[in-house]
């Protein structure tokens, strides 16, 4: 295999995961800017979103069905969670989010293997993405470059959503001072849950693109919530762009650490999280508070 | 227009406001003078909704709107220009004022804001972050009138200004009236304040204890001044 072809496999491999990170972090990011709390659940919101993704695929027969359906499910319980228990937390010290989004987490956990099992659950790309595409000679599954183009309309949607709508400018002016928009006319409680269920949805969406890729499984929490603090924390809490830069980053040195060093990649992600706190301690694109 | 009666604040275990009692009538002026720390600002906020009152009333052209969220008081016709300006960092000029417009504005759409504020229509484009004082100051005014209120309460607009952008702010303030905005000013500058208000009170911990029209306050200055207001 030439360099050319290598790089280019690597670099397909590389984006493909950096558009799976980007929904989990941007929904993390999101959440904490308007927020101010850390949510522990997101790993587990995204393991959920692929179990949900493949019941939706068995039920309803189609995979763009399930991209639609578990986000949409996932982000309405993301907001009656939002209305019945976070709220009544405002007011108090992170602390107290800690404890109950962590609680989220184990309970979600084992209420999806009770639903679904611990066994890992295949779920089968769309027959249109299954197949190979050869370029330069080279195999290029085509689910992998329709996730490369899936996260880039995304990304692409997102910034449009936060930069062009009423909702996205509210969302973004609560994230700096969610009182005075409260005292210009809107409920801030409202922006809240709406965005607590937008960032349940995207992680939900981000674990329904996984399954095919990695399979359903209990395990796929664990990973999921510590890559989206890595990427949170590089990116910069709170910053939209910073978590696609901090997607596009962990997910370079994930594939590429893999391949050189794979007993040192983990170390070598959070090595690089520590050089940005040292030289940046609010994130590439964060404030620091 | 606005009423205050026996209005009473507490901050945890410390007392703040201990019955406030202030009218502003429609089409008028009301100045709030008073030391640091008397309270002018919680009663602001109070009034707002941001602050939750332990015991009072507050009244806008007759109905009851104490104990409501800021959103429900904003929507009733308040607007608020907070100490400190608080506008929005990462928005711009634009954007800052777009927050506010919850409906097309009517008396002050932002054609004619950009009219009274000149300076605002040439920044439309910069972050909150890059204006000067004086530009944020005008801008939390813009983005207060985009909403077409009532009463527009006014936090020590003065603080940290020249005095060549304090004259303008009075001008603006005096403006806001003609065009039929009730206005209650809290302000530490006494000359603005005596500038532009119908009346003026005089805050001593957490109570209105002088009310007078500008002639009274004048002929009584020196010594409401060593009484109340010096420290």
């Amino acid at each position: 295999m030439d360099t050319l072809a290598f790089i280019l496999t690597q670099c397909v491999n590389a984006f493909s995961q950096a558009a799976l990170l980007f929904f989990l972090g941007c929904g993390l990011t999101l959440i904490f800017g308007i927020m101010r709390i850390v949510n522990f659940a997101h790993g587990t919101i995204y393991m959920a979103g692929a179990y949900l993704g493949y019941t939706s695929v068995r039920w309803l027969g189609g995979f763009v069905a399930a991209l639609m359906v578990a986000p949409i499910v996932v982000g309405v319980l993301g907001v009656l969670f939002e209305l019945f228990i976070l709220r009544r937390l405002y007011g108090r010290d992170g602390n107290a989010f800690l404890m109950v989004t962590f609680g989220l987490a184990l309970v979600l956990g084992d209420a999806v293997q009770v639903v679904w099992g611990a066994p890992p659950l295949q779920v089968p790309p769309p027959a249109a993405l299954a197949g190979i595409a050869f370029f330069l000679d080279e195999p290029f599954p085509v689910y992998r470059l329709f996730l490369i183009g899936f996260g880039t309309v995304m990304a692409i949607g997102m910034w449009q959503f936060l930069e062009r709508t009423r909702l996205g400018l509210l969302i973004r002016a609560t994230s700096q001072n969610p009182d005075m928009v409260h005292a210009l006319g809107t409920d801030v409680r409202v922006v809240r849950s709406g965005v607590f269920g937008i960032g349940c949805g995207l992680a939900a969406l981000g674990g329904v693109l996984a399954a095919p890729l990695v399979t359903a499984s209990l395990g796929m929490s664990l990973a999921a919530v510590v890559d989206a603090f890595v990427i949170v924390i590089i990116g910069g809490m709170g910053s939209f762009l910073g978590s696609l830069i901090g997607a596009l980053i962990v997910a370079f040195v994930q594939v590429f650490g893999n391949y050189y060093l794979p007993e040192a990649a983990l170390a070598f992600m959070y090595l690089v999280m520590l050089t940005v706190l040292v030289v940046r301690p609010g994130g590439l694109l964060g404030k620091e508070e | 227009m606005l009423r205050i009666a026996g209005l009473n604040t507490h901050y945890g275990a410390s007392h703040v406001l201990q019955g406030v009692d202030l009218e502003v009538p429609e089409g008028s002026i009301g100045a709030v003078l008073g030391r640091n720390g008397v309270g002018k600002s919680t009663m602001m906020k109070t009034v707002m909704g941001l602050v939750r009152p332990s015991g009072g009333e507050v009244e806008l052209e007759g109905h009851n709107i104490f104990g409501w969220a800021p959103h429900r008081v904003a929507r009733a016709g308040v607007a608020y220009v907070p100490e400190g300006r608080l506008i929005f960092p990462d928005l711009t000029v634009v954007e800052n004022i777009k927050v506010a417009e919850r409906k097309p504005a009517k008396d002050w759409p932002v054609d004619r804001l950009f009219e009274v504020f000149p300076s605002l229509r040439e920044r439309q484009g910069n972050r909150g972050s890059q204006l000067s004082g004086g530009e944020q100051q005008m801008l939390a005014i813009a983005r207060a009138l985009v909403s077409d209120p009532k009463v527009m309460l006014l936090d020590e607009p003065s603080q940290g200004l020249a005095p060549l952008v304090v004259r303008e702010l009075a001008n603006v303030i005096r403006r806001m009236r003609q065009e039929g905005v009730t206005i209650l000013l809290v302000e530490q500058n006494m000359k603005l304040a005596e500038a532009v208000a119908n009346r003026l009170h005089v805050m001593v911990k957490g109570k209105v204890v002088y009310s007078a029209d500008p002639e009274r306050f004048r002929d009584e200055e020196a010594e409401i001044r060593s009484r109340y207001l010096t420290v």
